[in-house]
């Protein structure tokens, strides 16, 4: 592993809080891909859905 | 974090790493949540105030990056503070005094966040009010943080400015710019602070004493504070009543402001009074307390105002 070549040893609680944090930010990073593309359909409105084929 | 700083934080067994220890709760309370509620609240008034209209998608976004912008100005604030931090009974509990989160980590923390808040107010509502909130969180930072705290028992006076600028954010969210009426949403809060934080800072003096923080009932002594506390309340109290002789508030709003200005005075007129003792330690509480429900309140009847006047 990774952290073993740097020569760190992470205790069960660390890898415990790094998994909740992870998934934190996975949320966080979902939530923006979410906003941005709510926030594109607003800014263009219907017309988003209305082009040439 | 220094290098010397940083060195202590390496054990001994160099296959050991204390970092990392922080859950999200922990990442939570670096954006000091109870300052970011009265941020949202207030910038969320000064979004509605505005004059025209913004889609409530566009308004929850403008209210969103306000709102973690502050978080970040917290978070940057706990990383700078950590060492003051670990003195004061107030804030040791925090994060990184407790080990929780490392220096490192907050201000990574807060520089992703402080960005992140900024770019996205810029691309999604505009570039504007992105640009006054990285002013703010620069000021807060920058200027009151890592500058005036340490440095003149003026501090907060001038790095009130900070906490008063999201109402105006929250306006140029809407309008892309500042006016009259915006500019009397931040002098609310920026005459409101001095003598809130001086309340605060009257009962917990021993604290910034301590953390050598040169508030000014420790630089000016308790009596001058007591002076500042009574000047400042009377000149806030008008400025309170200001956005319904402006004309963007109603009567109820005007009669109200008048009242609660009164018993502000009035409150600040008892700590200035009781200069010993409990009876003085109880009246600093009360005002304390009291600035907190007087701002919401202000605040609250402008937005209930407006809301009202829109249906």
């Amino acid at each position: 592993m990774a952290e073993e070549e740097q020569g760190i040893t992470l205790t069960d609680e660390q890898k415990k809080k790094r998994r909740s944090r992870s998934i934190a930010i996975a949320v966080a990073l979902g939530a923006l891909v979410a906003l941005f593309y709510v926030v594109t359909i607003v800014k263009l409105g219907p017309s988003v859905m209305d082009r040439a084929l | 974090m220094s290098l010397v700083e940083r060195q202590d934080t390496i054990s001994q067994d160099s296959s050991v790493w204390d970092g990392g220890m922080g859950s999200v709760g922990d990442y939570v309370a670096l954006l000091k949540p109870r300052v970011m509620s009265l941020v949202i609240f207030t910038a969320f008034v000064g979004l509605m105030l505005a004059p025209g209209s913004v889609h409530p998608v566009l308004g929850a976004v403008a209210i969103l990056c306000i709102a973690i912008g502050a978080g970040a100005s917290g978070a940057l604030n706990m990383w700078y503070d950590a060492d003051i931090d670990r003195i004061m009974s107030r804030t040791r509990n925090r994060p990184i005094p407790t080990g929780k989160v490392t220096g490192d980590e907050a201000l990574a923390f807060g520089i992703t966040l402080s960005i992140g808040s900024v770019v996205t107010l810029g691309l999604l509502v505009n570039w504007f009010a992105g640009a006054f909130l990285a002013f703010t969180i620069f000021f807060y930072v920058i200027v009151y943080t890592m500058w005036l705290k340490r440095s003149t028992p003026q501090n907060i006076v001038i790095g009130g400015a900070a906490g008063a600028f999201p109402p105006m954010v929250g306006w140029a969210s809407v309008t892309g710019s500042v006016s009259l009426e915006s500019f009397v949403l931040f002098l609310i809060i920026f005459m409101w602070t001095p003598p809130h934080f001086w309340a605060l800072a009257l009962f917990k003096s021993v604290d910034y004493r301590a953390a050598g923080v040169p508030m000014l009932p420790v630089v000016a002594g308790e009596t001058s504070t007591r002076h500042h506390i009574l000047v400042y309340s009377l000149l806030l109290a008008p400025i309170g009543v200001a956005p319904y002789l402006l004309g963007f508030a109603g009567p109820v709003y005007g009669v109200a402001a008048v009242l609660l200005g009164l018993a502000f005075v009035a409150l600040a007129a008892d700590v200035w009074r009781k200069r010993d003792g409990d009876v003085a330690r109880l009246a600093c509480v009360r005002l304390f307390k009291y600035s907190i429900f007087y701002l919401f309140m202000l605040f609250a009847l402008l937005l209930g105002e407006s809301l009202v006047a829109g249906v």
